[in-house]
């Protein structure tokens, strides 16, 4: 089927696109002399596959909106903005300031192998053979990951705040015809304030999802 | 035919010449989410459904029959309490499922909270107090449109708070006590997000002409008493007390005609009124309202749409569920 093709497609570029990703990230960290230069010039390493990935990731949205994944339109909304306005609105608009933070080799870092490992998943589930093995990566790496790149984004957007309050950027003042305005200060404070109700849902959901499918931690011997 | 007496039989309920004698059951009763399991006996045989969740209350406090469901499986629907257990199959030694629906809260309660913060907020932001707009905010003149805002948007609120009261009959009593917080959390952050441009000093009039206000306060009012026409028939297609479905039609009412276009010209209208309002008074953040509302309803039109065609066969073909001709 054409929507079959399409996902193999688009799922396996993805998977490349990120183990690329990845793999200049190795190349930087093998050419780097000492860890400041390597999360100081890591931005720098990825940023171009980086964006390509990562904003090619908006079709996501689509696919959801058309029904031709059956992941929901507005989880996938929030998730792909998030990722986008990290991206480009933090990373990409931050300056060296934030792209020098180790915060974003954290994030990225934990971007990266999630994104390979789901993207994988996709692919072979398409194919309807998917090893157990990357079952397990995908029910299990989130467990570090997912705190990691939580915490990367956390701190990427807390060191966002003092410039976007300085230079006042991606903001649109009143008085204007439409009566509307938008400040990038308050909306970082509001993403913010986000993480506090979403991180614990979205990391408790995965958790039983493991449960679930991967059959989570010891189990008691039979008989007790 | 004995007649079935409820309750423990006692010398007055029946004749001396007949005894009847009320079978009872043993059931297990089943959480429809988990595996716990306890047993319920002395049930009466002729018990509704609605008094097998009085008799799992008093067995375990816990299990107010307002929120819960009884059911033959785990995921099916729940039966209605006025059915008698054994019209179900439901008889000695069977099983059936408990679905705990949690802390339930009456619909008239949530609505009577979600439509009083808006507006008390507005007016609140009306009177552009200092800790909001700063020193001063309220000597800054008004212009007459943010006036006219405040009366249409506390007419729109006041007039919800009336239906509620006295005009919407509620097919189900409760819903989920989490939905009081998510619906009042929607209507109050979007009153004070939208009158806190409104009633900005910084606020600037519609661009094009006075008469682009009073066209789309025209409109505004027209779209309201639609709204309320949408509800009167509606509430008199319902006799009291009851839960009977029927197809609405058109009556006298010039504004009820859209009946024939659409299945909820109540959600038309309020869509209406909304973007009235948002071209009156040319702020986006009622705009990003109605269009949220709208997105919503639609949602809503399309099920009630849905559900009137599959229950009445003869349904008008030609009508849409929100969007007349469209959608």
């Amino acid at each position: 089927m054409l929507a079959k093709s399409y996902l193999l497609i688009y799922n396996g570029f993805q998977a490349l696109g990120w183990t690329f990703i990845l793999y200049r990230g190795l190349l930087h960290f093998a050419s780097s002399p000492s860890t400041k230069d390597f999360y100081e010039g890591f931005y720098t390493a990825v940023e171009y596959p980086l964006k390509i990935a990562q904003t090619l990731a908006v079709l996501e949205i689509l696919h959801a909106l058309i029904g031709l994944v059956r992941s929901g339109f507005m989880l996938t909304f929030f998730q792909v903005f998030s990722r986008e306005t990290l991206l480009w609105l933090v990373a990409s608009a931050g300056g060296p300031k934030i792209q020098t933070h180790y915060g974003i080799v954290a994030m990225v870092l934990a971007w990266t192998i999630t994104e390979i490992i789901r993207y994988s998943y996709y692919f072979c589930n398409s194919l309807k053979w998917v090893p157990f093995v990357l079952t397990w990566c995908r029910y299990t790496f989130f467990i570090v990951l997912y705190p990691l790149g939580v915490l990367g984004e956390l701190l990427l957007i807390g060191n966002m705040m003092p410039i976007a309050q300085e230079t006042g950027m991606f903001s649109y003042r009143l008085p204007n015809k439409w009566n509307i305005s938008f400040d990038f200060h308050v909306f970082l404070c509001c993403a913010t304030l986000l993480y506090l109700p979403i991180f614990p849902q979205l990391y408790l959901h995965m958790l039983r999802q493991r449960r679930k499918i991967v059959g989570g931690g010891d189990r008691r011997v039979k008989g007790d | 035919t004995a007649l079935p007496i409820r309750g423990n039989p006692t010398r007055e309920n029946y004749s001396s010449f007949e005894f009847f004698a009320v079978q009872s059951m043993d059931l297990t009763i089943q959480e429809s989410r988990g595996t716990r399991s306890f047993n319920l006996s002395d049930v009466p045989t002729d018990a509704s459904v609605g008094d097998l969740k009085h008799l799992i209350h008093k067995k375990n406090r816990k299990y107010l029959p307002i929120r819960t469901q009884i059911r033959l499986g785990p995921k099916e629907k729940g039966l209605n309490e006025k059915d008698a257990l054994k019209v179900h199959g439901i008889a000695d030694g069977s099983t059936v499922y408990l679905k705990d629906l949690g802390p339930q809260i009456g619909w008239t309660t949530v609505f009577l909270t979600e439509y009083t913060g808006p507006l008390v907020l507005y007016l609140i932001f009306y009177m552009r107090p200092s800790f909001i707009y700063g020193g001063g905010a309220s000597a800054v003149p008004y212009s007459p449109v943010v006036h006219l805002a405040a009366a249409c948007w506390s007419f729109h609120y006041m007039k919800r708070l009336l239906e509620t009261l006295f005009v919407h009959r509620f097919s189900h009593g409760t819903m989920p006590i989490l939905n009081l917080f998510k619906n009042s959390g929607y209507y109050w952050s979007f009153a004070c997000y939208i009158a806190y441009y409104v009633n900005h000093p910084l606020y600037t009039s519609p661009s094009c002409c006075w008469s682009q206000i009073y066209v789309f306060f025209a409109l505004f009012a027209i779209s309201e008493l639609g709204n309320l026409s949408s509800h009167w028939l509606l509430k008199g297609l319902r006799p009291p007390g009851t839960t009977i479905r029927r197809i609405p039609v058109p009556d006298s009412n010039p504004l009820n005609k859209l009946f024939n276009y659409v299945s909820c010209p109540n959600y038309t209208y309020e869509t209406m009124a909304w973007i009235a309002f948002t071209g009156m008074t040319q702020t986006a953040a009622a705009g990003l309202f109605a269009l949220f509302g709208f997105a919503q309803m639609a949602v809503w039109a399309l099920g009630k749409h849905r559900n009137y065609r599959r229950e009445f066969s003869d349904y008008p073909k030609r009508r849409r569920a929100i969007v007349p001709f469209l959608l």
